[in-house]
């Protein structure tokens, strides 16, 4: 019978084009041969454009002067710095930027994905709109709409708009005490290193001490003394080395003070506005993902509504919350780019003048695509370890 | 029987009372969602004060201090910048809206070729309308027409120079007719090339797996204007010597990869969550690879990531607005452009445009997103975990 000779001995395949593993290779050579030529013919077409256009090719241009000014330099740097320079004042103020706008955006996200779960119809509506708002228009709309919509239109420097603890806003931008540090403020800064390195102390024994007895101790309120208590006696021990400058008015602008630039400050509005909304959508998401048993339980157990929230709830809305807010991470940080539409040198707007000026595309975009990937790489990276320490412990 | 014994049963149903007067009508309601305790009250107290605050401002400036027809910046100024507006007075400038209307919708498009891109328009929403009403039959024969013949139709009657159409250059369209198109067939070509990624990357050969792995990671690491710089840049350095792309071409392959590669990890998402007996099923039916695919798992894939899928498309739409960094002119280009006519140069000029331009949008991508949430009731048929 034909059907026992199919089930006796090796399945036969009728013909080898119908064997998967041959199938497999045939297609992946087929695809590396594929890959291979086309790249060769790109290198090809690459090498002849940029001898036609006696365009150099490498790294060299790096160590070559500038030539351009950049406004906002978080290091030193003149125009004739070298080109290599001019990239490393960019991608600081991409951090800069990316750092600043993330804390803002987790900050306005909680809030309002929290009152997006209130029991407040008032704040709940209010933080509906806002979410639905901001969501659906696009983030670079939002840049120019601060930008030319709002802080130009603010007025001149001559009637800047008076703001609480001597700071200024004219369309030049925002002006705000600076602090100076005088001679022996070291100390302070040694006395908060120290007092954190305490607080991670008390609350590592404070654990412990209530694993063993059950006994518990004021964590927070003794980190909170220590934090505040140490700089400020070390601040009074060293002679109130801080004094404030504050900015003055004088006949045409603003001197002195800390002065933030219309584009640093439309490009951080903007972006920690957008990204909030997004926020607040995946921490609403989060707290409702924990099951409603949770919170009974935690009610049936006699805790009360803020041991909870800090206790139950939170714990469990992190784990879901947080994969998604690190994309969220990811996407400010890229979004930063569009820091070029109104002027704001970060990395690929200077790489951006770069480019053009020594005619080096592939080099410059190559140095620009290395480095967003690596500012994400360590995002992630950063966000996968916090992620690690919140994840469900399971033996 | 003993019923009749049983007197102090009673043998009526009592009738359902109503709830007591505090716990219903509009006095419940307040103190339930508005001074529930302390804290409520207070944070009501907040919220009417924002919106005492802000929503007479807004419907001052955007309606009744507006400014809706005018032939110039003299409508939109005061009297000290010259304009025939009282001193302080500020509203928005929609006169300019008005007058530039044209030019937000189709950039430089000319004048008398206008019913061009009008007519594409009325064919894509004749085709998009029965598309999305889920009891219209004929769906296969809808979808081919609207992502097959129209973009056909669609190109040459938009870019002309045969059948007598006088050509129109690329870098003349803008407006919303280059968001709508650019997002257009940005949606149509990303999608498939999700898909392939998506398979590509779950293959099980190493060779191309790591291939699509290469080229989703790359692409999602790195900005869109980095890729839109990668496509203007970079691509005439790739191509032999004479030929070259249109501009317009450039950005639309930027903003195909860009969105492919985002789709890729949805449809992946999509495909890890259907369980491993469907694969084996499908195989023991003697299925080859496609027809398993094709059939069985992408159908229930795809169903189940329509959320994701449309936001990778409002995502989209709203990206195509940074094209203006290599200088096209979309919606959002074309309306900051208008800012520097010294014409309709006011303070007000600026918040205006882009007040119009944000609402474009927002209808664009709270339409889309309100549709996928229908979809996602309506197909909701129990696969969900």
């Amino acid at each position: 019978m034909a059907s026992q000779e199919i089930l006796r001995g090796e399945p036969s395949r009728g013909s080898f084009i119908n064997d998967p593993r041959i199938r497999s290779l045939f297609f992946q050579t087929l695809v590396v041969i594929l890959l291979f030529s086309s790249i060769w013919w790109i290198v090809h077409n690459v090498i002849e454009n940029l001898q036609r256009l006696h365009i150099a090719s490498g790294f060299g241009f790096l160590k070559s002067r500038a030539g351009f000014d950049i406004s906002d330099t978080p290091i030193t740097y003149t125009s004739d710095s070298t080109y290599f320079r001019a990239l490393v004042v960019g991608l600081l103020n991409t951090i800069i930027i990316a750092v600043a706008g993330i804390v803002l955006a987790t900050v306005v996200g909680f809030l309002i994905g929290i009152g997006r779960l209130s029991q407040n119809w008032l704040i709940r509506k209010i933080c509906t709109v806002y979410v639905e708002v901001f969501r659906n228009i696009p983030p670079l709309l939002v840049i120019f709409f601060w930008y030319s919509g709002v802080l130009a239109v603010l007025p001149p420097p001559r009637e800047s708009i008076h703001l609480p603890f001597g700071s200024f806003l004219n369309q030049r931008g925002f002006y705000l005490p600076r602090v100076v540090w005088g001679d022996g403020s070291w100390l302070i800064g040694v006395a908060l290193l120290l007092a954190i390195a305490m607080a991670w102390f008390v609350a590592h024994r404070a654990r412990q001490r209530q694993l063993a007895t059950g006994q518990q101790f004021p964590v927070f309120w003794t980190s909170v003394a220590l934090i505040i208590g140490l700089p400020v006696l070390a601040f009074l021990l060293g002679g109130m080395p801080l004094t404030f400058d504050f900015p003055k008015q004088s006949t045409f602008n603003l001197t002195g003070g800390f002065w933030i630039k219309p584009e640093f400050l439309s490009l951080l509005l903007a972006l920690s506005f957008y990204t909030a909304a997004f926020i607040a959508e995946i921490v609403r998401a989060g707290i409702r993902g924990v099951s409603k048993g949770q919170t009974e339980a935690a009610a049936a157990l006699g805790l009360r509504s803020g041991p909870i929230l800090r206790l139950v709830v939170i714990p469990q809305a992190m784990r879901i919350v947080i994969p998604p807010l690190t994309s969220q991470y990811l996407n400010l940080t890229k979004n930063s780019s569009l820091a070029i539409a109104i002027g704001y040198p970060d990395l690929t707007a200077t790489a951006g003048t770069v480019l053009n000026q020594t005619g080096q595309a592939v080099e410059g975009v190559f140095i620009m695509m290395i480095a967003y990937l690596v500012l994400s790489l360590v995002t992630s990276f950063v966000m996968n370890i916090v992620n690690a320490r919140m994840a469900l412990v399971e033996r | 029987m003993q019923e009749h014994d049983m007197s102090w049963v009673r043998t009526e149903m009592a009738l359902a009372q109503p709830a007591p007067p505090t716990e219903r009508g509009a006095y419940a309601w307040v103190r339930k969602n508005l001074i529930g305790s302390v804290g409520d009250t207070i944070l009501t107290v907040l919220g009417i004060a924002i919106v005492v605050w802000v929503l007479p401002q807004i419907v001052n400036w955007a309606f009744i201090n507006a400014v809706w027809t005018g032939p110039d910046r003299t409508v939109c100024t005061t009297a000290s910048q010259g304009g025939i507006q009282p001193d302080g007075w500020t509203g928005a400038c929609w006169a300019f809206v008005n007058a530039k209307f044209g030019q937000f919708m189709f950039g430089t498009y000319p004048v008398e070729e206008r019913w061009r891109p009008i007519l594409v328009a009325i064919l894509f929403v004749a085709l998009l309308v029965p598309m999305l009403i889920p009891r219209v039959p004929r769906k296969g024969l809808n979808a081919l027409l609207l992502f097959v013949a129209l973009p056909i139709v669609a190109f040459f009657l938009l870019v002309g120079g045969v059948f007598g159409l006088p050509h129109v250059e690329t870098p003349r369209w803008g407006g919303l007719l280059v968001t709508l198109s650019l997002s257009f067939v940005g949606i149509a070509v990303s999608l498939p090339m999700g898909i392939v990624l998506a398979l590509g990357r779950r293959s099980k050969m190493p060779i191309i797996k790591w291939l699509c792995v290469v080229f989703i990671e790359t692409v999602r690491g790195i900005p869109l204007i980095t890729v839109l710089f990668f496509a203007s840049v970079m691509l005439p350095l790739f191509l032999p010597e004479g030929v070259s792309f249109d501009k317009y071409l450039r950005a639309l392959i930027g903003v195909s990869l860009f969105a492919a590669a985002y789709m890729a990890e949805v449809i992946r998402g999509g495909l890890q969550a259907i369980p491993k007996g469907q694969y084996e099923g499908a195989d023991s039916l003697g299925l080859g690879y496609w027809q398993k695919m094709g059939l069985i798992v992408l159908p229930q894939a795809l169903k189940l990531v329509i959320p994701g899928i449309v936001n990778t498309f409002i995502g989209m739409l709203k990206d195509t607005s940074l094209v203006l960094i290599i200088s096209m002119f979309d919606l959002l280009g074309v309306v900051k452009q208008n800012f520097a006519d010294p014409n309709w140069a006011t303070p007000q000029t600026p918040k205006s445009g882009l007040i119009f331009a944000a609402f474009v949008f927002w209808l664009l991508c709270f339409g889309m997103s309100r549709y996928s949430m229908y979809t996602e009731r309506r197909l909701d048929t129990g696969y969900k975990r």
